[in-house]
């Protein structure tokens, strides 16, 4: 690896662009405070693009408490990084997300992303479908095909023109001029196809690690030339929300952020929401007492593994990427990687296939202290953090540097 | 001229007066799909061509890997059926490296795998393929006290109570859609094929339906929770490792089996309270079309019956022998011809690949996957008259390979599955098998068909959702005697070598293999060959058809500006696309300079 490419992994991990500023004042809060009030009556004032029945009366409708609702507006709030104070104005914009039309494409893609907002919880999906979002072209899930779609889509575009999000799942790729996808009877690249659904687009949401920089088309050696979305589409605002899937509850998030404020939230320098991705794994890890311990699994299935001890000698890649599954966890909150005993892959980070994704540690990684603004590799970062525990840290310190066991076979 | 056939979705006409018709894209699947069909003027279709038009690359990227970091990346092959590609792959390793896995290892693949098949039947029937049977618009129409009895009369076929009984539940659900129909624009249901003639069912069963489509929603998040509990997430799972799985402390927690088990219960109610009854009247609704009357499909079967040979590489151990020594819930075998009255054992040295109508340069032959090729050799579409670009079908016209099982096409999946296992006299296949049969009144025959293919999808997600529940008790059990074993050790200098291995077994959609070649501890060749490759292929070298193109020529269509029956038949094999076409090697890179650099990165 390159003396470039590693001062630049290292800048990304110091970024102050990944900072999350979890409190940014009085004064900020109460001015976006009435901008919300002021784009959720203006969107009031607007006719439900497809006049179906609002959220609350679907709810109540499907026997569910108002209670329940506010709840999940309470958690979400709280999610997107906003004071509890805006609890009734998530719940207002919740209501109101009838108003906002969705085009959905798919490129370069396995159908993840689709399956993992099929798994959406908080709204359902059924309520997204029906009664929330207007859902206008879906390939995974709409009825119409050939023709029929091609100009279920061309109307949706027209008669949204400039208001419907777009989201992309899929990489696109550029090789071969655009002809290793197409797609319609006239045979229009990915390329193309991608080009003409973003120019009515109010904003373009790419959703999974091969919309946003390629994911495991774009692995070494990418045959395809595939590309995430960022590079394709210029002048147009442009959010990432990458992981592999996406979390579905950050989908709703940038899309209830959208209607609530009328803008897309606050971003990384890679163009990730920072209320999902302003933390690290590691940060909220519910194994991070045990790395903090120095009791770390040292092969699959020991003590450590049914200690839930930590998996960072087992290659977990959590002290390195930003990304809130380890507060929202999936599928209901049910599990997630690090919760199953297998680490961290790093899969919202760019080119993780290839950095990240192996079974490995990282021994020489340099990463931000979240305590701290100072610099540390991974092991240094833990003996700081661990003055008293001599013993537990040692282990983990010589190991970690030489990278574990024999069967890596001295690749270290 | 031009316009007005494209105004009706037929792009030309030609001498003969056959309407040439290109369905791009096909929705409601995995991936990107085309379909070509060529309609006399009878309405039939006499001829049809399936083609892929899109890939990635995914075995070329594999190549120069650690062989322990495959199943991660192969598991993107897809997004649906991903712990399956996640586990061959796994298990295409443990085979080179010649390790058996313990045995609440093979439980939770079992139960991991299981969860998969039950929630990928659901969605694919309800969400996926409910849309070409039930018509959305006309459920508008029903009455929903008349509905509650329907309801009540096709549960009754399948001996259940019914899963909603009550009219006003019905009546809540028909006017969510009425609003949504009359008063705005339909959304994903928009533009559908709605009011065609070949809808079948009478308002009161589209409601049913209808309601029970969006029920479903609901119950598929139930069921991948149950992928998640040992898998750590749904998509893409993330807890088998070469040697076993990482989930100890998921099978040392009574709770977190205790929950598995809940929503296996609950998710098996409606299987059987919702799902089959629909089958049955789904089934007897178009039972006409699952009889052959015109003989076209060697007078058994019907509508969208096909090529009629079937191959099942079989699935889920049932003992802690091994591999391919241990007993198997489906039998592996091939049926060939649509004769029931005999079974062939499998033979993998068969299996092979052609290239003839794949975009890919051929080597002369059709080629095992061990020895598997791919390099690319794209030649286009062909850009006709009327501005629409239409396949080469002469030449090369998908981006799938062409599967050949001793030189013959076979169809594989669900259907397959029961087929083997039904001819074979698999105990458990025929009871489930023959309980369903009997109660519709049907024989056998009629699964051959598009409508029978369905419905063999349906008796298999019973059976899983059964034994699921005797896998999760002896997991259970066993946990609680104090095994708590996840992982068998290996010494990976020495096995990772030099060697091959491969796992032949079964995915929702059919026969999956991954073939895996390890040299010095690194990925020689990887192929997979995949259930959508075997079904969705291109013509192969003798002109052989595909099931894709087989079941759909000689279907006759209602209205050929709208192919309704088309979309039916395609999706009833649950076409996963980007599962097939994972493979290239591209020109102009050189493979040789790519190599993953052990550090990683930095």
């Amino acid at each position: 690896m390159s003396i470039d490419k590693e001062e630049s992994v290292k800048k990304l991990f110091t970024a102050e662009s990944a900072k999350v500023d979890t409190n940014k004042g009085d004064a900020f809060y109460d001015e976006l405070y009435i901008q919300c009030q002021k784009r959720i009556e203006d969107l009031r004032k607007l006719e439900p693009l497809n006049n179906r029945m609002d959220f609350t009366k679907s709810i109540e409708e499907q026997g569910l408490e108002r209670r329940d609702f506010l709840k999940w507006a309470s958690a979400t709030t709280a999610m997107m990084m906003l004071p509890a104070s805006f609890t009734p104005l998530v719940a207002e914009a919740a209501v109101l997300m009838n108003r906002v039309p969705v085009i959905w494409v798919e490129l370069q893609d396995c159908a993840g992303n689709s399956e993992a907002l099929l798994r959406s919880d908080g709204p359902q999906i059924d309520e997204i479908i029906l009664d929330i979002i207007s859902l206008e072209f879906h390939e995974t899930l709409q009825a119409a095909s050939g023709h029929q779609a091609e100009k279920q889509m061309d109307e949706a575009m027209e008669h949204f023109h400039g208001k419907y999000l777009l989201f992309v799942e899929g990489s696109i790729p550029m090789g071969m001029d655009g002809q290793y996808g197409t797609i319609g009877a006239k045979a229009e690249t990915f390329h193309e196809h991608l080009l003409r659904a973003a120019s009515g687009a109010a904003a373009v949401v790419a959703v999974g690690s091969c919309a946003t920089y390629g994911g495991i088309p774009a692995a070494a050696p990418n045959p395809t030339d595939a590309v995430g979305v960022m590079d394709v589409i210029k002048g147009k605002p442009v959010i990432n929300i990458p992981a592999c899937p996406a979390n579905p509850s950050n989908m709703v998030g940038v899309l209830l952020h959208f209607v609530l404020t009328g803008t897309i939230p606050e971003l990384d320098s890679l163009l990730r929401p920072k209320f999902a991705f302003g933390y690290r794994i590691h940060d909220n890890c519910e194994r991070r007492a045990h790395f903090d311990a120095g009791e770390f699994v040292e092969e699959w299935g020991d003590e450590g593994a049914k200690n839930n001890f930590c998996l960072y000698k087992m290659g977990c890649k959590g002290p390195m990427t930003f990304n809130n599954c380890s507060i929202i966890r999936y599928n209901e909150g049910v599990n997630w990687p690090i919760g199953v005993g297998r680490g961290c892959i790093g899969c919202s980070e760019p080119d993780f296939w290839d950095k990240y994704a192996y079974e490995r540690p990282m021994a020489n990684a340099h990463i931000k202290a979240p305590t701290g603004g100072v610099e540390k590799t991974v092991d240094e970062f833990g003996l700081g953090l661990l003055t008293a525990a001599s013993i537990g840290i040692g282990i983990h310190a010589a190991a970690s540097a030489v990278a574990g066991k024999k069967a890596e076979g001295g690749q270290y | 001229m031009t316009e007005t056939a494209e105004e009706h979705g037929f792009h030309k006409t030609d001498a003969n007066g056959n309407k040439h018709i290109i369905v791009d894209p096909i929705t409601r699947i995995e991936g990107h799909l085309r379909i070509e069909a060529v309609i006399d003027s009878n309405n039939k279709i006499v001829d049809a061509f399936s083609s892929s038009t899109m890939f990635r690359g995914i075995e070329t990227i594999l190549k120069g890997r650690d062989p322990r970091d495959c199943g991660l990346m192969a598991m993107r092959i897809c997004g649906v059926c991903t712990g399956t590609h996640y586990q061959r792959s796994i298990e295409a390793v443990e085979d080179a490296f010649n390790i058996t896995i313990p045995k609440n290892a093979r439980l939770v693949r079992n139960l991991i795998q299981g969860s998969l098949y039950v929630h990928d039947h659901l969605v694919h029937f309800y969400h996926l393929h409910a849309l070409d049977f039930v018509d959305v618009v006309a459920a508008t129409k029903a009455d929903p006290a008349a509905t509650a009895a329907e309801a009540a009369k096709w549960a009754k076929v399948a001996g259940v109570a019914p899963y909603t009984s009550d009219p006003a539940e019905f009546k809540v659900i028909q006017d969510r859609i009425i609003k949504f129909v009359k008063e705005g624009r339909l959304g994903i249901f928009g533009n559908g094929y709605w009011g065609n003639p070949h809808y079948k069912l009478t308002p009161e069963q589209n409601l049913i339906g209808v309601a029970h489509y969006l029920k479903a929603l609901d119950i598929q998040r139930d069921m991948a929770k149950m992928q998640a509990i040992f898998g750590g997430k749904n998509p893409h799972p993330q807890s088998i490792v070469v040697g076993g799985v990482t989930c100890v402390q998921d099978i040392q927690n009574p709770a977190r089996i205790g929950l598995f088990k809940q929503l296996l219960q609950d998710s098996t109610e409606f299987i059987k309270r919702a799902y089959l009854p629909d089958i049955y009247m789904a089934g007897t609704m178009y039972a006409d079309e699952a009889t052959d009357k015109d003989a076209t499909f060697k007078g058994v079967g019907g509508t969208g019956g096909g090529i009629l040979s079937y191959m099942s590489y079989g699935d889920f151990r049932l003992d802690d022998t091994g591999f391919y020594n241990s007993a198997l819930l489906f039998p592996s075998g091939v049926v060939l011809d649509g004769d029931i009255s005999k079974a062939f054992d499998l033979d993998e040295t068969k299996i092979t690949e052609d290239v003839t109508h794949s975009w890919y340069e051929g080597t002369g032959a059709p080629e095992h996957p061990y020895e598997g090729t791919t390099i690319p050799k794209y030649t286009g579409l062909k850009e006709g008259e009327d501005g629409y670009k239409y396949l080469k079908t002469d030449e090369k016209y998908s981006w799938i390979k062409s599967p050949l099982y001793d030189g013959k096409k076979v169809e594989v999946g669900p259907l397959a599955r029961m087929v083997v296992g039904y001819v074979k006299g698999d105990e458990r296949i025929q009871k489930y098998v023959g309980n369903f049969l009997k109660r519709a009144n049907l024989p056998i025959t009629v699964l051959f068909s598009t409508v029978g293919r369905t419905a063999a999808r349906a008796i298999e997600t019973e059976l899983m959702a059964d034994v699921m529940l005797e896998w999760v008790d002896e997991l259970a059990k066993n946990a609680a005697s104090g095994d708590l074993s996840t992982w068998t050790d290996f010494d990976f200098d020495v096995v990772s070598a030099d060697s091959k291995g491969r796992a032949l077994s079964e995915a929702p959609r059919g026969s999956l293999g991954h073939w895996v070649k390890i040299k010095d501890g690194k990925v020689e060749n990887y192929q997979a060959v995949v259930p959508s490759t075997w079904n969705a292929g291109p013509r192969g070298p003798n002109g052989e058809v595909g099931a894709y193109e087989g079941s759909l020529i000689g279907t006759k269509v209602a209205d050929p500006e709208q192919p309704l029956e088309i979309i039916r038949t395609v999706h009833s094999f649950d076409p996963c696309i980007a599962c097939a076409v994972h493979v290239v090697d591209t020109k102009g890179k050189e493979l040789a300079v790519y190599k993953v650099d052990p550090t990683c990165a930095f």
